[in-house]
């Protein structure tokens, strides 16, 4: 079992030409994704690595019958692509581009919600299911399937974490990037949800950051005894100081809202393992599991 | 990208949007002149980009002509120290003289992306001219909250809601012209905030937008180029703009450990963890997807500029950026740049050992740390002990560590 995305995904690749595309699509697919197309508008009847492109996401979803797409294109021009792919039936989008504008992703996230459409980021490095499938553009090779399913704000942050948990003898069963800018497709509540009914999930990890009140809404959630399986999280800007964005988007903090020490203070209040010290993330969680006998 | 209150002033003139006669002015004479032309009472106004202006003393009212020119005598070049500002302060380099308004009662309207519900919202109150937070915090019946479909926009009966809640039934018509028109330069000036607070009644019934407030979308100026073109960066500190033009995302802080990381949550963390360890991050540095051997050259060349760097942390997580590359480029940028003060390396992910391989041929000298908590420490301590004279101590840190390691 895995979360969202699985083994037998058909992966279509939006700005599939560009540099950043063509590399992470040859990436992916050596990895085990089934990438079946490619969009890039004017480079129509090209090939990528074997791939083939279309012009229009409608075509690529006619001819190849993708489930999922993954988004490589430019920030002028990303809203419309993530739209082009709801126009077009896709149901789980993943965007890795980083600066699209605010106010194209309140359409966005006004359209997605009407459709029922998962997005995952955007300005996040994607999902991976450790062993079976990786969306995205982190470093495979870190990850190893197990029992973690881990949801982060933050790219090089969420491998930090999940090498800690590999070096702790530990595996994942998913990881996904939820994306570092004030909106977002997806919130922690969505995964935490999905990791509560994937068998395959143990325990989960929130790798959070300052800035937005995400964190505390996840805790009122756990809070609210939805959610069984053990949580654990760290919250990154402890030292960041006020009023300037922490190279993310959404990193700010702004008056006293949105603070490391408010997100922790909620996230123990609903029962959380919180993981003050980043270097011991991973022993900390195989210390915990192994006491509650899990594993 | 924030704008000066004028700036601001300028954008919603454009709009309809009706502001205090004004102008901006940069010597006392000129403002002494601009005085002079508006008629007496006038304000004269430090434009600054930072929030608690008020309270800092930065506005002030000019009833009589030598009034005038003893407050703009005061106010130019004053360093003005807000809450926001820190210690250091911002100097005041240009002045805005406007008219003073007649006021009736002052309200509060802004517009900002809530994060909540990703929606646009208008947040109003009747008690404006002191700041929504202490609104919030005393009187938090007397906050309006409108949040607006972007499909839809500011509809006619969200603006009557609004209206009615402020007590603006004489200004209807005028009213309802001036809230659809600020939704406008919401929306088409890409603004993260547009805050005017207060927005008055004067006392012959008109509105009137005292203060303005602009906060735009730097994801969005691309497509703003008239708004980009009135960026000031003349109190942005001039590291973190060399920084912003190399394609760094670089924020200066108060310690002595210079931090250069890939990606922001990671960079975050390093300042955390090296303030755990006892030491203090000198900053904030993102090198960002790609790092080149100038990028991370350009990096060295602003955090050794610092006087107050002891040592300086590396800490990398291959994976678009792989570790043998980031390797060379140290290597490079060690050759073009002298560093004198000690460097601990942490190098992890994508391609790590050919990465080592490259960093220990070099014949370089710099410390070698495997994971984050040991690096913190190693670097807190070089830095803690004066720099190069603890490097034989952190020398004997690193062999005992190896020989713990060999033991096992």
């Amino acid at each position: 079992m895995a979360v969202c995305v699985y083994r037998t995904s058909r992966v279509l690749v939006q700005g599939i030409t560009g540099k950043e595309g063509s590399y992470h699509a040859k990436a992916c697919k050596d990895y085990g994704t089934k990438i079946v197309a490619g969009v890039t508008p004017g480079k129509g009847g090209q090939e990528v690595d074997g791939i083939p492109v279309f012009n229009t996401v409608e075509e690529a979803v006619k001819e190849t019958h993708p489930n999922v797409s993954l988004i490589f294109v430019p920030p002028p021009f990303a809203a419309d692509a993530i739209l082009e792919a709801v126009g077009s039936g896709i149901k789980t989008i993943v965007c890795i581009t980083e600066g699209i504008p605010v106010l194209d992703m309140v359409k966005v996230k006004r359209v997605i919600e009407k459709e029922g459409v998962t997005l995952i980021g955007p300005n996040c490095p994607g999902i991976i299911t450790p062993g079976a499938t990786k969306i995205g553009i982190m470093p495979g090779h870190i990850f190893t399937r197990g029992s973690i399913g881990i949801m982060s704000r933050s790219g090089t942050l969420l491998y930090e974490t999940a090498d800690q948990i590999t070096r702790a003898g530990l595996g994942q069963s998913t990881c996904v990037g939820i994306g570092g800018d004030p909106i977002v497709g997806t919130d922690y509540i969505f995964w935490l949800k999905q990791f509560e009914e994937d068998p395959e999930t143990e325990a989960m990890m929130i790798v959070g950051e300052i800035g937005g009140n995400a964190e505390e809404k996840a805790a009122e959630f756990i809070k609210s005894g939805a959610i069984k399986k053990p949580v654990f999280a760290f919250i990154a800007g402890r030292t960041a100081p006020p009023g300037r964005r922490m190279g993310h988007a959404g990193a700010i903090i702004m008056g006293k809202s949105g603070t490391a020490e408010s997100k922790y203070q909620a996230l123990r209040e609903a029962g959380v393992h919180v993981i003050e010290n980043p270097g011991v993330i991973g022993e900390t969680i195989a210390k915990v599991l192994k006491e509650k006998a899990i594993i | 990208m924030k704008l000066h209150e004028y700036q601001a002033k300028e954008v919603l003139a454009n709009y309809g949007i009706p502001v205090p006669e004004g102008r901006v002015t940069y010597f006392p004479d000129d403002a002494w002149m601009v005085s002079m032309e508006l008629g007496l009472p006038v304000v004269l106004k430090a434009q600054v980009l930072t929030g608690g202006r008020g309270k800092a003393g930065g506005v002030k009212i000019a009833r009589t002509s030598d009034e005038v020119r003893e407050i703009a005598q005061e106010l130019f070049g004053k360093k003005l120290v807000t809450k926001q500002t820190g210690p250091e302060g911002v100097v005041i380099r240009k002045l805005l003289v406007e008219k003073a308004a007649d006021i009736e009662r002052e309200l509060y309207f802004s517009i900002v992306v809530d994060r909540t519900t990703s929606r646009p919202t208008v947040i109003a109150s009747k008690r404006g001219g002191m700041s929504i937070e202490e609104v919030a915090e005393k009187y938090p019946e007397d906050i309006i909250k409108i949040p607006i479909d972007p499909v839809t926009g500011f509809l006619p009966y969200q603006i009557r809601r609004l209206k009615y809640d402020l007590g603006l039934m004489a200004q209807e018509k005028e009213a309802a012209k001036i809230f659809s028109a600020l939704y406008k330069v919401f929306v088409e000036k890409d603004c993260s905030l547009l805050e005017l607070n207060p927005l008055v009644v004067t006392k012959t019934g008109h509105l009137l937008a005292v203060d303005a407030k602009m906060d735009i979308d730097d994801n969005a100026l691309f497509r703003r180029k008239e708004i980009a073109k009135m960026r000031d960066l003349t109190e942005a500190d001039p590291d973190e703009l060399e920084a912003r033009f190399s394609g760094l995302n670089f924020i200066k802080l108060q310690g002595n450990i210079g931090c250069m990381v890939n990606g922001a949550g990671l960079a975050m963390t390093t300042m955390d963890i090296i303030k755990l360890a006892g030491g203090e991050p000198a900053n904030f540095l993102d090198v960002g997807g790609e790092a080149t051997p100038e990028t991370i050259a350009k990096g060295f060349e602003i955090i050794t500029r610092d006087p107050k760097v002891k040592a300086i942390f590396i800490n990398i997580f291959g994976g678009i950026v792989r570790c043998d590359k980031v390797a060379n480029g140290i290597l490079q940028a060690l050759k073009k740049v002298e560093v004198k003060i000690p460097v601990v390396i942490r190098l992890t992910g994508m391609n790590r050992e050919e990465g080592m391989e490259i960093l220990k041929k070099s014949g370089l000298k710099f410390y070698v740390a495997n994971d984050l908590k040991e690096a913190a420490k190693m670097v807190s301590e070089l830095a803690n002990n004066g720099g190069e004279k603890s490097v034989v101590e952190a020398k004997k840190v690193e062999t005992k560590q190896q020989n713990e390691k060999k033991e096992k």
